[in-house]
């Protein structure tokens, strides 16, 4: 596949988009190859049954979650995927930074059971109605969160 | 043996256990097991022989690599991605380098390309291999694990002699690969894949038509097509279940749209699916690397890329095919010769997720063999 | 009765006493040695290794256990319980949520018993040495006779750090 007709696919893709979601208000731009939605945190729930459910889309593959901690906000970026028109989308959503909590997408795609538990281990994300919220990658009494751009780097104890 | 410190809080007061009847036994498959690959800790509540409920605590090779890799330079970024997936070095290298370069927007010459496609193959074989062996040790066959050893090192001397390590080659750059191939390259990969031609017949032979094997394996862990997507699982193990989806071929990114090669897919979602499309896997693998080896051409092997590696700002989201799966790299960067964030999507972390779901009502004896088929490698869960 | 008979031809300067008999015979063909170093000779021709693979270097581990560079031809093979092993070899990185398993495996091994650090990562913490959640090297929770360095090193230094073990089994037995 040339790189053109991957650019018209995505052109197209997102005018679609944007015309579909126009109710929620989102943000719609091109990034590449991926049409990136950021979404404001009223309306992201029901941004994302959208984008699962409508006939259009078909977005049921989520491919990951991470967040990205910019000094005053923290950003989670959700990586979605249709298997039936292989579109290649990210949602966006930005959270403050001293109380970071969002709603939980494990009843829209159950991939994201994992990926949100190591948000919250890693970066103090709470995800509210997540099944089972629990430290997952690091020990149980280890303090802080490590992902954060203040968590110092070089200066831990040898054991 | 409980290890107090280490569990999470599982409430283990009688109340809790659902029946009242009699009480659940609770059994921990420890950090330190022969037959959980690497360090994983799976709990289990099990009624006579048959699991209830499976609880996966993971966690034990977590090295942060991810925050590591935001104080070290570009280029040194590429020997931490090399011990990720420590099966598959290559591939995971290649991951990272086609993340920055779709970021930079850099040309890679052709004959680089195609000895990144050649290597990667050759690692793709040598990963299904080192499955192959362990896979029949979990279901009990002594033997495989040595054939598949066997060939495995005549890979990896053949690496050797290419990259100048067995593993952690820190072979592919950004832009291209370190250095060229000497002469006798195309010589000695024919050589090699003659030999492994005959080698993987036998061991189809050895293992796939044993009766045991497949008493132990056919009808086990079966997963449905929907609950695959759901879990976001990748590689061949979703293939198992039925669904062709496979990133070389629905998103080709390098040279891949140059070859012709098929996707092996199953049809019943059980282990003996998942272990088949892999024997297959390696003889379409063997393919692209004949295809490869007649078209390559001759020329550069770097592209046009300064010492000092500084993308312009911006993020970006590429995946590749590894051989366990969709392995995706998030990059984001804000202009200097450091990366701001790298985000992992590794393959066996999806993977390890349908676990809980694929033990639900099966025998413990059967947990062997499920967790053996998902093929998942620790340092690639954890990171 | 016959009992005058009995020690007949035996007197203790005959030459055909059975202790001389033993002294002369049997000998000058048998080796003496101390008992310390019998044993030392029988544990260190029969090390049985806990199989403990953490991370990347499990797998030039279990190359070396292959048949390629077999390790079966010096007595070494894998045993899964610690209850009945002799050597831990520590494959790879020590996370600190993985620290006391480790510690709880080594005391569970049987006396005596002896730990092999193989890699960087087990030595002094190797590419992570930086990180918030390795352990900089095993040598903090137990400790080491026998440090293995590379990363991952060769199936062949592996060997090595094995046959010098045996070397170290061999002259603690020699000195005391």
């Amino acid at each position: 596949m040339n790189v053109e007709s991957k650019n018209s696919k995505t052109e197209l893709l997102a005018k679609n988009v944007s015309s579909h979601l126009d109710q929620f208000t989102p943000i719609i731009s091109i990034n590449k190859d991926e049409v990136e939605v950021l979404s404001n945190s009223k309306n992201f729930l029901n941004l994302c049954k959208y984008l699962k459910t409508n006939k259009e889309f078909l977005f049921d593959y989520l491919r990951c979650i991470s967040v990205v901690d910019y000094i005053n906000y923290l950003e989670i970026n959700y990586h979605i995927f249709s298997i039936n028109y292989r579109f290649k989308s990210v949602v966006k959503l930005q959270i403050n930074e001293s109380s970071p909590s969002a709603p939980s997408v494990t009843s829209i795609w159950p991939a994201a059971n994992w990926h949100e538990r190591e948000g919250y281990d890693l970066f103090g994300v709470l995800f509210i109605n997540h099944p089972n919220l629990s430290t997952l990658l690091l020990p149980e009494n280890f303090e802080g969160f490590p992902g954060r751009k203040n968590f110092p780097f070089n200066d831990y104890d040898e054991w | 043996m409980q290890f107090s410190n280490t569990s999470t809080n599982t409430n283990l007061s009688f109340e809790s256990l659902g029946n009242k009847d009699s009480l659940d036994i609770i059994v921990n498959m420890g950090p330190q097991h022969p037959s959980t690959h690497g360090v994983f800790r799976l709990v289990l509540w099990i009624d006579g022989e048959i699991i209830t409920k499976a609880e996966p605590h993971i966690g034990y090779l977590h090295r942060g690599s991810e925050k590591l890799c935001e104080s070290e330079l570009y280029s040194q970024v590429i020997s931490l991605f090399d011990r990720i997936d420590y099966v598959s070095n290559l591939n995971m290298e290649l991951g990272f380098c086609t993340t920055v370069e779709k970021l930079m927007e850099i040309d890679i010459p052709d004959r680089a390309w195609y000895i990144r496609t050649i290597l990667c193959e050759l690692n793709r074989i040598a990963s299904h291999l080192l499955f192959y062996g362990v896979f029949g040790l979990d279901a009990g066959a002594m033997t495989p694990v040595l054939y598949g050893f066997r060939d495995r090192e005549k890979i990896q001397s053949l690496f050797e002699s290419v990259t100048g390590a067995r593993m952690m080659h820190n072979f592919i750059r950004i832009g291209g690969i370190k250095e060229d191939v000497g002469p006798d390259f195309n010589k000695d990969v024919e050589k090699l894949l003659s030999t492994l031609k005959t080698n993987i017949d036998e061991c189809d032979e050895f293992l796939s038509g044993n009766e045991v094997f497949l008493a132990r394996t056919k009808g086990v862990g079966i997963i449905e097509k929907q609950d695959a997507l759901d879990f976001g699982l990748s590689g061949p193990t979703l293939r198992g279940s039925g669904i062709a989806e496979d990133i070389r071929i629905s998103d080709p990114y390098g040279i891949y749209d140059r070859f012709n090669f098929g996707i092996p897919v199953g049809t019943t979602g059980d282990s003996w699916d998942r272990y088949y499309v892999r024997i297959e896997e390696m003889r379409q693998s063997i393919k692209i690397i004949e295809q490869a080896l007649i078209q390559m051409p001759e020329g550069p092997i770097l592209g046009n890329v300064r010492r000092l590696i500084k993308p312009p700002k911006g993020e970006t989201y590429m995946r590749t095919e590894s051989p366990r799966g969709d392995f995706g790299v998030f990059l984001v960067s804000d202009g200097s010769d450091k990366p701001y964030r790298v985000k992992i999507r590794a393959p066996s972390f999806s993977n390890l997720l349908s676990l809980t779901k694929m033990l639900e009502n099966s025998y413990v004896a059967d947990s062997v063999v499920i967790l053996g088929s998902l093929d998942i490698v620790m340092g690639e869960v954890d990171r | 009765m016959g009992l005058e008979n009995l020690g007949k031809g035996y007197s203790p300067k005959s030459g055909n006493t059975p202790a001389d008999n033993i002294f002369n015979k049997i000998l000058p063909n048998a080796v003496t040695a101390k008992s310390d170093q019998l044993f030392a000779l029988a544990r260190k021709s029969s090390l049985w290794t806990l199989s403990f693979g953490l991370a990347c270097c499990a797998i030039e581990m279990m190359s070396t256990h292959m048949s390629h560079h077999d390790l079966d031809r010096f007595g070494v093979v894998t045993w899964p319980s610690p209850r009945q092993a002799d050597v831990m070899i520590v494959a790879g990185t020590v996370v600190k949520k993985m620290a006391d398993p480790i510690k709880l495996l080594y005391e569970q091994m049987p006396d005596p018993k002896w730990v092999i650090a193989m890699g960087a990562c087990a030595t002094n913490g190797g590419p992570y040495y930086k990180s918030y959640s390795v352990v900089m090297g095993v040598d903090h929770i137990v400790p080491v006779d026998v440090y293995v360095p590379g990363c991952p090193p060769r199936p062949e230094a592996l060997m090595h750090g094995i046959l010098q073990l045996q070397e170290k089994i061999k002259n603690d037995a020699l000195q005391n």
